[in-house]
């Protein structure tokens, strides 16, 4: 048994050090200004699709993952980690895009994939922070989905068992292939790289990437035909231009503040009996306590 | 038609608090809008939730009963709010930031091509001008929420599709009963003409749910702690002032993810928003995750060896000094004092 597994991964700013240049005047996002990490849930993600794949070694695991040129590092990096194949959806008519132009461009893609047993995204991006893409890409297509897994409990290849994470709880749920998954953070931890795969992809590249620096090793990309990194635009998935990036958004943003917080007039006390007695003795008298 | 719609969670036949809440801020849109307040109810044992939901201000109850619709699972609840909505062509939607409004929502979105916005923290009614083609839209919801780890906040509008459909966390809307007599219209579905048998496809076939034991959101007091308490022992600390104050125990997410805390006592941007009367941070920083879901507490006290933590701006009374040999004082001097 084998299954054919699409790995969504998003390449994001890394919005635990976000300084206040991070965001354009339009309201989009500065990437530039921010190092780009691989979406931490999409590594649970990646490593969910690696447990079936240990269980089923034919299984194929492809990332695919939208973004600029640069994103093309997320895809060396699931494939550091044992992804076999890696596709970069990347055209200036995605930008802008909000959930649901992301997922249809998503879906697209996975229409150009072929025939797929299970997708597997990330519960959550943390730029976004929406949890809408991975639900919205299977209505696209058309399949089920679970969300909020915690494990993959057992699989073949009529139905999945999986177990996911409630508020005050967990739910184990049965239901067919095809289907998608979302994983949360909770689930096991992503293997880190493997030193052989890092050998074997060092140089794996997108076009874009082999033109924008140079690298004209004909020979090299022609013998090893796994390094040539697939990379689509929009006419390449047979995309409605129109339904992608801004003008298929239909959520718009309207201003970005920054936080600030209104900062009070505090009174300061220290750790001596007498001061922390009339405090506690002062919060009584207005019934703030007592 | 074009009336503002709040999807209702139901566990066991009781309305959740987050979509009581919706209710009660989709009450206030709709009067705004000079429109209707219309709720779904989707599940199982359904008798009760009129009483519990009409009190609130709702004009319509739409009731789909069917045991196979609870617990939730997504194709079934999907397929009803989308062709409901075929029909009733709402102006808004409302549902939980919750697990399943975040299953639910951008599937229903997705299937209906029309616009959500995730963890709205303010939804307000206002108009819009799109200067370039020189358009003004009147009357659209600003779905107002933070993004980028809480340190902006965007104004989200969605001006040209139907329903604008927002999700929002438990206890960042205020519950509030409009009229206790109030009384709306119920409508009855057949469950048949909304959901086709291929919705069933998937299966529940293990569920554990525990009733929540702790109850911050609504506590008066909160001794909240963070990494700064240092041990699950010291965490004993708290509970031991808790106690005494008749106070429940909150924590900051690093306090959790250190394991001195349950997950359920977190408080901030992916725990839950509190406004007590009196909140007492205990080693926490005061970073801005953190004070997104606090800042709105009557009185803030802020325990801290660092007399420059973040969190002393904010606070009404700092106290500099160490946990540990002030929250005992505090606990003495309560005692001594309170009889
Ligand atoms: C301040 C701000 C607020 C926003 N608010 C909203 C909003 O409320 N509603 C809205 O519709 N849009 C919103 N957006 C736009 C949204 O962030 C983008 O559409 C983004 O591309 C996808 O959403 P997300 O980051 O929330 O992803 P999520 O939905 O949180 O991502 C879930 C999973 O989907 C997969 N995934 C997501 N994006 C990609 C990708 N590009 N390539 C491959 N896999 C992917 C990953 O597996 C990921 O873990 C907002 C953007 C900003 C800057
Ligand atoms: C997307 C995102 C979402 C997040 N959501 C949340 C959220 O919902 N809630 C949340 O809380 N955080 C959240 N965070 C994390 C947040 O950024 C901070 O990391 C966290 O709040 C820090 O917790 P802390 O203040 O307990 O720990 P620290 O920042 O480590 O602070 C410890 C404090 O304790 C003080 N201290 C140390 N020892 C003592 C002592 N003996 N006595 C007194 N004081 C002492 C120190 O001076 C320091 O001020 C989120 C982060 C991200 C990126």
């Amino acid at each position: 048994m084998a299954f054919n597994i699409i790995v969504l991964a998003k390449q994001v700013p890394d919005t635990r050090n976000v300084g206040k240049d991070a965001m354009k005047a339009d309201g989009t996002v500065n990437r530039g200004a921010l190092p780009a990490i691989f979406n931490p849930e999409d590594l649970n993600a990646l490593e969910q699709a690696l447990g079936i794949k240990d269980q089923y070694p034919g299984t194929k695991i492809t990332v695919l993952t939208m973004g600029p040129a640069r994103a093309a590092e997320i895809l060396r990096e699931g494939l550091f980690r044992g992804a076999d194949d890696g596709v970069l959806l990347t055209d200036r008519a995605f930008a802008g895009a909000d959930t649901l132009a992301t997922s249809y461009a998503l879906s697209m893609a996975v229409k150009q994939m072929g025939n797929f047993d299970m997708i597997i995204s990330g519960r959550q991006a943390i730029d976004g922070d929406t949890a809408q893409v991975g639900p919205q890409v299977a209505e696209k297509l058309g399949i089920p989905q679970i969300t909020y897994a915690e494990a993959i409990e057992s699989i073949d290849k009529k139905k999945i068992r999986v177990k996911r994470r409630l508020e005050n709880g967990v739910e184990v749920v049965e239901a067919p292939l095809p289907l998608l998954v979302t994983v949360n953070g909770s689930a096991r931890i992503c293997r880190p790289r493997n030193a052989k795969f890092l050998q074997k992809y060092k140089h794996a590249k997108t076009v874009t990437e082999r033109q924008t620096e140079n690298i004209d090793y004909i020979d090299l990309y022609n013998a090893r035909p796994y390094l040539n990194l697939t990379e689509w635009s929009v006419a390449d998935v047979n995309a409605d231009p129109v339904q992608c990036g801004l003008s298929g958004s239909p959520t718009k943003v309207k201003k970005i503040e920054n936080v600030v917080f209104q900062a009070k007039e505090s009174k300061r006390l220290t750790d001596d009996d007498t001061e922390l007695e009339d405090l506690i003795k002062e919060l009584i008298a207005n019934h703030t306590i007592g | 038609m074009n009336n503002v719609f709040v999807y209702l969670e139901i566990e066991d036949g009781t309305v959740a608090e987050v979509s009581l809440e919706l209710l009660t801020k989709g009450r206030t849109l709709a009067s705004q809008l000079g429109c209707r307040l219309e709720a779904i109810a989707a599940g199982d044992k359904l008798d009760t939730i009129e009483k519990q939901v009409f009190p609130y201000g709702a004009d319509v109850l739409h009731i789909f009963k069917d045991k196979r619709l609870s617990p939730y699972t997504t194709l079934p609840h999907t397929s009803i709010l989308v062709n409901l909505f075929k029909k009733e062509k709402p102006q808004i939607c409302l549902m939980g930031a919750t697990i399943i409004g975040r299953d639910l929502g951008p599937r229903v979105s997705s299937a209906l091509g029309s616009g959500l916005t995730a963890d709205c923290t303010s939804l307000e009614i206002g108009d819009h001008e799109e200067k370039k083609v020189g358009k003004v839209y009147e009357n659209l919801l600003y779905q107002i929420r933070p993004a980028f780890g809480g340190n902006i906040v965007a104004w989200i509008i969605n001006p040209d599709h139907r329903p604008q459909m927002a999700t929002v966390r438990e206890g960042v809307m205020k519950k509030e009963i409009a009229d206790p007599n109030y009384k709306g219209t119920v409508v009855e579905h057949d469950v048949k003409d909304y959901v086709s048998p291929d919705d069933f496809v998937v299966s529940i076939i293990d569920r554990h749910v525990e009733k929540s034991k702790v109850n911050i959101k609504n506590s008066p007091i909160i001794i909240s702690g963070g990494y700064g308490v240092g041990s699950k022992e010291n965490f004993q600390l708290l509970y031991d002032l808790a106690n005494v104050l008749g106070a429940e125990v909150g924590a900051s997410r690093a306090a959790v993810d250190a394991g001195y805390a349950e997950h359920e006592r977190q408080i901030g941007q992916t725990g839950v928003t509190v406004r007590p009367k009196l909140y007492i941070a205990c080693g926490i920083s005061g970073q801005i995750q953190h004070i997104a879901g606090m800042q709105e507490s009557s009185l803030i006290i802020s325990i801290n060896n660092d007399p420059s933590a973040p969190i002393n701006a904010i606070a009404d009374y700092v106290i500099t000094g160490d946990i540990e040999k002030v929250i005992p004082k505090l606990i003495k001097y309560y005692k001594k004092n309170s009889k």
